[in-house]
């Protein structure tokens, strides 16, 4: 039970945190379809974020809900990868953070639909239609930007090497993620990586784009141990909360 | 010669009109109702779009989970909005790029309502209640406007904005049912956005420079007096019902009229904030000049990547 609350935090969170860092784009998109359909992801990650921190609560039964999950944590406790509370940067660098996102969560949640957990499954079930046309989205753009123009090509690709180390984070697993995989509950992430990785390589092959041949991986992300652009980010998400605490909205 | 079929063409159009008939693109029009439209409607998609940022101000820090979702979803909406009504200007021969530079260079005007700055969350709730409210009153009778492109989107726009008007009283009703803190940021969103909100319906009925050839074109199908007394006529109620004051000592209702007499407005305000000089007029036209300018690139790879793709 514990190891399902901690997992279901760890992708919860990161629903929440891009879902919070796509609503920061509203209003300023590149084009007014852009705009849209950025806001739309954001709604829909933070319908997932909903979704999945209700069933955390009630797990965890110390009578918290998704609000309380979502907005009254302190920062080492919410365990998002590092990937999704990078700044939006330009248009390359928010679409190639979705982009390798997307892949990862489009293989999660196809492989939890057979979870031994119902409800994960169900959860993953309903995600997994949204996730499908996030990646579809991301992966034309990084094909448009990569086959672009020569600017663009220059900023999807940097937008690669500057992101590609937060990647190896999303199929990290401790004790919570091991003892999950032995019970059917969700799939062994160290085997969902290879798929992640011919399927990010057959969309760059058609962008004419690289991945950097030597990096090092990052990211602390999934225990607690945030970027410094983490406290910015809580500081809005929170705070309403924090300001005006034991109110109804 | 040329007159004269320049005069029938006009007599047939205005018999149209008349007879509510919708006049559709292709249609011959004088070349005023064109221009009158192409304002009406691009002025109308302007305030769509600067109207999310306001909202969108505050999106990440929306105090729930529901309440950040429904935001979102609400700003949006007028994102979608905003594209079906510059679609409608393009019926009319004009380009959306083109519309779109008409804004940022301050040739064509927005609902001036987006100039106030949004300071609490209970703005959010004073916009989608009393914002959105007096939006209804003027698109409601634009669903029945001459012009079909014009009215058929206004029939989708209406049905999410009264949604979203009911979204806003309902933020505003739990604030009144909360605590005492809560009470205030209402109150005080009450106050600085109600005056606003009734200069939405634009110059008195005898300044409007626009009103009456406008209504006999049937773009326009109430002046903006009448629209604004309805809209003060249906929000009185409501601000009594949760315990809300109108920041207006002059309000009383007029039994033999049978409507709320209200006191002047600040058209000194008005005007000021038409011309400029609003608290926000700056900042909300830097953003939207800023968004175009810094997806230029994006916009120059998606022409590039498609024209060589083309076949």
């Amino acid at each position: 039970m514990e190891h399902t609350y901690k997992f279901l935090l760890r992708i919860g969170d990161d629903s929440l945190i891009l879902g919070q860092r796509l609503a920061e784009l509203c209003g300023h998109g590149p084009i007014l379809e852009e705009d849209i359909a950025l806001t739309n992801i954001s709604l829909d990650l933070i319908g997932q974020a909903t979704n999945i921190y209700t069933y955390a609560a009630q797990l965890e039964g110390k009578g918290r809900d998704a609000d309380a999950l979502a907005f009254l944590r302190l920062e080492h406790q919410y365990l998002n990868a590092i990937l999704v509370e990078q700044p939006n940067g330009n248009f390359a660098d928010t679409l190639v953070r979705q982009f390798f996102f997307d892949v990862y969560r489009k293989l999660l949640f196809e492989h939890l639909l057979t979870s031994s957990d119902a409800q994960i499954a169900a959860i993953a079930e309903k995600s997994l239609k949204e996730t499908r046309y996030h990646l579809k989205h991301s992966s034309e753009w990084v094909i448009r930007l990569g086959d672009g123009t020569e600017l663009s090509k220059e900023r999807a690709q940097f937008a690669i090497l500057d992101l590609w180390r937060y990647t190896d984070e999303l199929f990290y697993m401790d004790e919570t993620e091991i003892q999950l995989a032995n019970a059917g509950v969700i799939p062994n992430l160290k085997d969902l990586k290879p798929l992640w990785m011919e399927h990010v390589l057959s969309i760059l092959n058609i962008a004419t784009l690289k991945l950097p041949e030597n990096q090092g991986f990052f990211g602390a992300g999934r225990q607690g141990r945030h970027s410094e652009y983490m406290g910015f980010l809580l500081a809005q998400l929170q705070y309403m909360q924090r300001v005006y605490p034991n109110m109804q909205w | 010669m040329e007159t004269q079929t320049q005069d029938k063409l006009a007599e047939k159009f205005q018999a149209k009109i008349d007879a509510d008939i919708k006049i559709e693109p292709n249609d011959w029009m004088p070349d005023t109702y064109r221009k009158t439209l192409i304002r009406q409607i691009s002025q109308h998609a302007h305030s769509e779009i600067v109207g999310m940022l306001p909202e969108g101000n505050w999106i990440t820090r929306a105090p729930s989970l529901r309440r950040k979702a429904v935001l979102l979803a609400k700003v949006q909406d007028e994102a979608g909005h905003g594209l079906y009504l510059y679609s409608a200007t393009e019926t009319l021969g004009v380009s959306r790029e083109d519309t779109i530079d008409d804004l940022h260079s301050g040739k064509v005007k927005y609902s001036s309502i987006f100039n106030y700055p949004t300071l609490t969350w209970a703005d959010i709730g004073a916009i989608g209640w009393l914002v959105d409210g007096a939006a209804i009153m003027n698109q409601v009778a634009l669903c029945r406007t001459s012009y079909g492109p014009y009215a058929r989107a206004m029939v989708k726009i209406c049905k999410e904005e009264s949604f979203h008007q009911r979204q806003g009283y309902e933020i505003m009703t739990t604030l009144m049912n909360g605590t005492e803190a809560q009470r205030e940021m209402a109150q005080d969103a009450m106050n600085r956005f109600w005056w606003p909100a009734l200069m939405m319906f634009g110059p008195s009925d005898a300044e409007s420079k626009h009103t009456e050839q406008s209504m006999r074109w049937r773009i326009k199908r109430h002046t903006n007096d009448e629209l604004r007394q309805s809209f003060v006529d249906a929000s009185v109620p409501q601000a009594e019902l949760i315990g809300l004051k109108i920041p207006d000592p002059n309000l009383v209702w007029n039994e033999a009229r049978g409507h709320y007499d209200f006191g002047a407005i600040d058209w000194e305000e008005f005007w000021q904030v038409v011309g400029g000089n609003g608290p926000c007029n700056k900042e909300r036209i830097e953003a939207r000049v800023k968004a175009k300018e810094e997806g230029e690139w994006v916009r120059e790879a998606a022409m590039a990547y498609a024209k060589k793709h083309k076949s």
